[in-house]
């Protein structure tokens, strides 16, 4: 599949706001993160900031983005538009939340609720990401047990990255949060290990033979119906060597887990400021690790329209 | 809405004959003439004398060979939209656009509904649905919904403009949810099968694989040595000798 750079960084960004999103709603919330003006602007700005800035990227892949407002009406059926939907109306308890933890720094009662329904909006939406892709049946790396876990836990690993990164950098040092980030990165990678592994070892019931309905034997392609690359090749033939492939991966373990994992390692026993910088970094090198990985997601993924043109 | 409708009326679709399409491309043309000033108007086409040719075809064929224990044989392949019963092309549309008629079957785009997603095209494993880049959004076969209702065609013309096109009756239309149809017998006669059926998304459209091969020699060949013929005597033993 093409991977268009509007859908790689919607669904990194959107997937490590919705993270910070959450952790603040739950968190913020129960009062376990103390509430501080600047602190909190902040975070939320950073959270909001980077789901806004993921939607907006969507929009950039639409043919017609000025009707981008009729995506949500078709929830009953389509994943994309009930993403659509729960990521709209996440924006109703995150801007409650906001102003009564941000601007009247409180914690308990309606901000408590709203916090929590932050949460679990957030949650919905990320789900309802992996969906889309998980639900497509014609494209077997993404049609997997292994899709819509690796959105959930890749949010959570981003997400609770920045929130160590924010909260380090406000000199508030938590043991517990950065042995979850540790914990969380460990999942991550042995997550992406496990799918690598998966996907190698895929077999499709789907050949050039059922493509074709023509049983038995080989089916080799031996001429395209048309002479330049069309939509389709374009769209779905995207194909990465297989060098390259195994580089992006050793980039992607090396940026987005290796090495945040070593910073906050280190973050542990260092000082502040050096534990916030190493914080900082962490987050930036993850947040440039995934989109390698979502680069990788997209590039490696392969659609059964190939099969007619023998590839 | 771009839930699927229970049941259909009528499950109209193409039939295609892979023992006798040749490859001709007169249904892709026919097919592009038509549509390009169709329902689902324009078919752009981008650089069209130029070095990057693109443009939106509903209907392209493909050329395969097709090798078995038999021999091999090169095999013609029309490829577009089957209309399928769970077209899950319609399912993930977001906003509408994409339906399949209650009356028909046909699988449709509201061009003005459309956002230009793309994400119909990624969830059909046919890739009958083509982008067109210049207006910004998806177009697919309509299987001439504007010709096979048009009263203002004679009869004999209203169907769709690749089954009137083609040279060799390769192509044929009609209800494949009606078993006494021509199309369902045809079907039935010939084992007429589905492209991808462990996909499940249950095309109407079928198709005919060709016709086993036979085992007469081709008239051109040179006739067939004479066996030889078992006797006695020394040619016999010889024969005998050598047959071990």
């Amino acid at each position: 599949m093409h991977p268009a750079f509007s859908v790689v960084f919607f669904t990194t960004a959107t997937g490590a706001g919705y993270g910070l999103l959450a952790l603040l709603g739950v968190l913020g919330g129960l009062g376990l993160i103390p509430p501080d003006f600047w602190l909190g602007l902040i975070g939320m700005g950073l959270a909001l900031g980077l789901i806004a800035a993921g939607l907006l990227s969507s929009t950039g892949h639409l043919g017609r983005p000025e009707r981008a407002w009729r995506a949500f009406s078709q929830w009953r059926s389509s994943w994309l538009s009930r993403e659509g939907v729960s990521s709209v109306l996440t924006f109703i308890p995150a801007g409650l939340f906001g102003i009564g933890w941000v601007f009247f720094g409180r914690t308990g009662g309606w901000v408590t609720l709203a916090g929590l329904l932050t949460a679990v909006g957030a949650i919905v939406t990320v789900c309802t990401t992996g969906m889309i892709y998980a639900s497509l049946k014609p494209i077997a790396q993404w049609h997997s047990r292994f899709t819509l876990p690796g959105y959930l836990i890749f949010s959570a690993m981003t997400g609770s990255l920045l929130l160590n990164a924010l909260l380090q950098g406000f000199g508030i040092d938590s043991n517990t949060l950065l042995a979850t980030c540790l914990l969380l990165i460990v999942l991550g990678w042995g997550w992406k290990l496990a799918t690598w592994h998966h996907n190698d070892r895929l077999e499709i019931p789907t050949t050039a033979n059922t493509a074709t309905g023509l049983a038995g034997g080989t089916v080799r392609s031996l001429e395209w119906p048309h002479t330049e690359e069309n939509y389709l090749l374009k769209e779905m033939g995207f194909r990465i060597a297989r060098k390259h492939g195994a580089k992006l991966r050793l980039v992607t373990q090396i940026l987005a887990f290796a090495l945040p994992g070593l910073l906050l390692l280190a973050a542990i026993f260092l000082p502040w400021p050096l534990a916030a910088i190493a914080s900082v970094l962490a987050a930036f090198a993850q947040f440039a690790g995934m989109l390698v990985e979502r680069w990788l997601f997209f590039a490696e993924a392969k659609h059964t329209v190939t099969l007619y043109y023998g590839r | 809405m771009t839930c699927l409708p229970a049941h259909t009326d009528k499950r109209l679709g193409l039939v295609i004959d892979l023992d006798t399409c040749v490859g001709c491309q007169a249904c892709v043309t026919a097919c592009k003439e038509w549509n390009t000033g169709g329902h689902m108007a324009p078919l752009t086409d981008i650089d069209p004398y130029g070095s990057n040719v693109d443009g939106v075809w509903f209907n392209r064929v493909h050329s395969y060979e097709h090798t078995t224990e038999m021999g091999g044989r090169t095999v013609n392949f029309p490829r577009s939209c089957l209309h399928c019963e769970t077209p899950a092309c319609v399912t993930v549309c977001p906003t509408g656009a994409s339906y399949k008629r209650a009356s028909d079957g046909i699988v449709l785009i509201d061009e003005d509904k459309c956002i230009g997603c793309k994400l119909c095209s990624w969830a059909c494993p046919y890739g009958a649905r083509e982008f067109d880049t210049d207006v910004g959004v998806m177009k697919k076969c309509t299987l001439c919904v504007d010709r096979i209702y048009n009263d203002n065609l004679a009869e004999e013309d209203r169907v769709p403009a690749c089954v009137a096109a083609c040279p060799t009756s390769a192509r044929h239309f009609g209800d494949l949810g009606d078993p006494a149809s021509a199309v369902s017998q045809l079907v039935a006669d010939r084992g007429g099968v589905d492209l991808m059926p462990e996909m499940g998304y249950r095309p109407t459209n079928k198709y005919l694989p060709p016709r086993a091969h036979t085992q007469r020699a081709a008239s051109v060949a040179a006739p067939a040595l004479e066996p030889v013929r078992a006797e006695g005597g020394f040619l016999g033993w010889v024969d005998r000798m050598l047959s071990n």
